[in-house]
C-alpha cells in the first residue's frame, strides 16, 4: 500500500496517469462517445467550422474530426502500447545475453551500436518502405528502431548486478545462470525498465503520427491522428481546425508520458532526478 | 589525441559494417518476390529475370553481401529507377537543402535552449525558471511537424509575414534563403531547444555548487562573470554532446520538416522513392545519414578535448 501511495504522491506521475487514463478512455470508449462514424465521407459537410453538430468541425471529406480523434487515439494507443511491449520483451531477452554471457556481448553490442547509427525516423521510414504500409508493420518498424535503446539499458543494468555479493552468493550455491538471471537479476531490471517503457511508449505515439503524416505508416483510409493531420495539411488556409485537434491529443498523450516517465525515474531511482 | 582518433576511428569499422549490413538487407525484408513489387503489376516475366540478374539477387545472399560491401566502398551506391541518375548523383544534389535546413535549425536549437537553461539555473526556483522549464516541457513534447502546420497558419496564412512553403539556394540569393528558412528552422529547432535548455539547467546547477564557485563569489566577482565565465564552460562539456545527439535527431527530423515546407532535401528524396519503391535511393538516403550521425558522434567525442583541458585520450 505504501509503494502506490509514493507513486501517487508524485505530481507527475498523478497528472500524467490522469491524462494517460482519459486518453485510455477515449479510445476505450470511442464507440460510444463519437457523434458520427469516422470513416464516412460526406462531400456535402467538407470542411465545416466547429459547430454544435460536429464539435471539432469536419475534413476535406466531410468526416468529423471529433470522431476521428477519439478513433484516431485506439490507433495510436494500439502502436504505442504494442511497440512499448515488444520493445520492453526484445530489450530484456538480448539485454540478459549480452550482459550474462561476455563472449556473445561484443557481437550483439556491435549490431545494436550499428542499429543505433540510424536516425530513428529514417530507419522507421526504411523498414517501412521494405513491408509497406499497415498497423502491423509500423509496429514491427518502430520495434526494431527502439529496442537496441533498452537492450543498452537493460545490458547496463546487468552488469552492474552481476558483480553484487547476493549475485555472487547465488552462483556459489549453484544455482542455474537462466535461474539467477531471471529470479535474481531481471527484478532489479524492473525500475529502470518502466522509466524507459514510458519514453518508448511516447515515442512510438509519436513516431506513428509522424509515418502516418508522411504517407508510409497506416493506409490513408485508417483514423489515425497522423493521417488526419496530414490531410489537415492540404486544407490548412481555409480549415485550420483538422491538423489542429489530433495534434493537440497527440501533444497531450506525449505530455502525459513524458510526466509519467519523469515521475517514475524520481520515484524509482533518486539518484537519477534532474535538479 | 592523434591515438585515440586513430582507435576510434577503427571502432567505426564495426558500427559502419552492421549499418551496411542493415541496409543491404533492407531489399530483403520486402514481402514476397522484391523484384516482382519493385516492377509492379505490368512486368513480364522476362523482364522480372533479368531484372532479379541485372540487381544480382539470383546469387546466394553471402556472395549478393560482398559484393554491397565492395560497392559501397567504391562509392556506388547504384542507379536510381525513376531518377535516370545514379543514387550518389542524386544525394549531392538533395544535400544542401537539408544540410542549410539542419545547421540553421541547430543555431536555433542553441540560440533558445542554452540561453534559458543558463538563466534558469541562475535563478533556480524563480519565475523565469519555472516558465522556461514548463515551456521546455512543453517543447519536448510538441511534435514538431504540427507546430510547423501551426506556424504556417499563424505567420504565412494568417499574418503574411513569411512564405509558407519553398526553397531558395542560399547561395543563388541569400535574403530569400533567409526568408524561406525562418519557418523551417523554428519549428524543427524549437523541439531540440527544449532538450538542450534542461540540460543546460541541470549542468549549471551542478557546476554553480562547486567549491571555485564559491571561492569566485568570495573575490567578489559579479553574478554575470562567475556564471559566464566560471561556471559556463565547465558546463559545456555535457551540454556539447547534447547537441551533438541533438544534431543526429536533426537529421532524421529534417525530413519531416521537408515535407511541411516542400524543401527539395534528401527527406523529400526519401518520401517520394518510398512512394515509387525506389529502393536504391531508399538505401542510399538511410547509408549516408547514419554514416554521417556517426561521424558527428566521432567529432563530438574529440571537440571535448578542444573545451574541456581536464580530459585527456590517451
Amino acid at each position: 500500500m505504501s509503494e502506490i501511495r509514493r507513486f501517487a504522491r508524485n505530481r507527475n506521475i498523478a497528472v500524467g496517469a490522469g491524462v494517460l487514463a482519459l486518453v485510455v478512455l477515449a479510445a476505450l470508449l470511442a464507440g460510444v462517445v463519437s457523434t458520427h462514424d469516422p470513416r464516412r465521407l460526406n462531400p456535402a459537410e467538407r470542411l465545416k467550422a466547429p459547430s454544435a453538430r460536429n464539435l471539432l468541425g469536419t475534413d476535406e471529406f466531410g468526416r468529423d474530426v471529433y470522431s476521428l480523434v477519439l478513433h484516431g487515439a485506439q490507433v495510436s494507443l494500439l502502436v504505442g502500447v504494442t511497440t512499448m511491449v515488444l520493445t520492453s520483451l526484445g530489450g530484456i531477452v538480448i539485454g540478459l545475453i549480452a550482459g550474462y554471457y561476455r563472449r556473445v556481448d561484443l557481437v550483439l553490442m556491435r549490431v545494436m551500436d550499428g542499429l543505433m547509427a540510424f536516425p530513428a525516423i529514417l530507419l522507421a521510414i526504411a523498414l517501412m518502405a521494405a513491408r509497406g504500409p499497415g498497423i502491423g508493420n509500423v509496429v514491427f518498424a518502430l520495434s526494431v528502431v527502439y529496442t537496441p535503446r533498452t537492450a543498452m539499458l537493460i545490458r547496463s543494468t546487468v552488469l552492474s548486478l552481476r558483480e553484487l555479493d547476493y549475485v555472487q552468493a547465488a552462483r556459489a550455491l549453484g544455482r542455474r545462470d537462466l535461474v539467477i538471471a531471471f529470479r535474481h537479476i531481471l527484478p532489479n531490471c524492473v525500475g529502470p525498465l518502466l522509466v524507459q517503457s514510458s519514453f518508448v511508449f511516447a515515442y512510438a505515439i509519436l513516431a506513428e503520427a509522424i509515418l502516418g503524416f508522411l504517407g508510409v505508416g497506416v493506409p490513408p483510409y485508417v483514423p489515425s491522428w497522423g493521417n488526419v493531420i496530414a490531410s489537415g495539411k492540404n486544407v490548412i488556409r481555409e480549415a485550420f481546425w483538422v491538423s489542429l485537434f489530433p495534434g493537440l491529443a497527440l501533444t497531450l498523450s506525449g505530455l502525459a508520458l513524458n510526466l509519467l516517465g519523469d515521475g517514475l525515474r524520481d520515484v524509482l531511482d533518486p539518484r537519477l532526478r534532474v535538479q | 589525441m592523434t591515438v585515440y582518433l586513430v582507435r576510434r576511428l577503427l571502432a567505426l569499422v564495426p558500427v559502419l559494417a552492421v549499418v551496411v549490413t542493415v541496409v543491404f538487407l533492407l531489399i530483403h525484408l520486402i514481402p514476397g518476390d522484391p523484384v516482382g513489387v519493385m516492377l509492379g503489376p505490368d512486368a513480364t516475366p522476362a523482364q522480372i529475370e533479368s531484372t532479379r540478374r541485372a540487381l544480382g539477387l539470383d546469387r546466394p545472399l553471402y556472395e549478393q553481401l560482398l559484393k554491397f560491401y565492395v560497392r559501397v566502398l567504391q562509392g556506388d551506391l547504384g542507379q536510381s529507377y525513376f531518377l535516370d541518375r545514379p543514387v550518389v548523383t542524386a544525394l549531392v544534389e538533395r544535400a544542401e537543402p537539408t544540410l542549410v535546413l539542419t545547421f540553421s535549425a541547430l543555431l536555433v536549437a542553441v540560440l533558445i535552449g542554452v540561453p534559458s537553461g543558463i538563466i534558469a539555473a541562475a535563478y533556480p526556483g524563480s519565475f523565469w525558471d519555472r516558465a522556461l522549464m514548463l515551456g521546455a516541457l512543453l517543447g519536448v513534447c510538441v511534435p514538431g511537424f504540427w507546430l510547423s502546420l501551426n506556424f504556417i497558419y499563424l505567420f504565412a496564412v494568417r499574418l503574411g509575414w513569411l512564405p509558407a512553403a519553398g526553397y531558395a539556394s542560399i547561395f543563388a540569393d541569400p535574403l530569400a534563403a533567409l526568408r524561406y528558412m525562418v519557418l523551417p528552422a523554428v519549428s524543427l529547432g524549437f523541439n531540440q531547444s527544449a532538450l538542450i535548455a534542461r540540460i543546460s539547467r541541470s549542468c549549471m546547477l551542478e557546476a554553480l555548487q562547486q567549491d571555485y564557485i564559491r571561492t569566485a563569489r568570495a573575490k567578489g566577482l559579479s553574478q554575470g562573470v562567475v556564471t559566464w565565465v566560471h561556471a559556463f564552460r565547465n558546463a559545456l562539456v555535457p551540454v556539447v554532446t547534447v547537441i551533438g545527439i541533438t544534431m543526429a535527431i536533426l537529421i532524421g527530423g529534417a525530413v519531416v520538416t521537408e515535407i511541411v515546407f516542400n524543401i527539395p532535401g534528401l527527406g523529400r528524396l526519401i518520401i517520394s522513392a518510398v512512394l515509387r519503391r525506389d529502393y536504391p535511393v531508399v538505401q542510399g538516403v538511410i547509408l549516408v545519414t547514419a554514416t554521417a550521425y556517426v561521424l558527428i558522434n566521432l567529432a563530438v567525442d574529440a571537440l571535448y578535448v578542444v573545451i574541456d583541458p581536464r580530459i585527456r585520450y590517451e
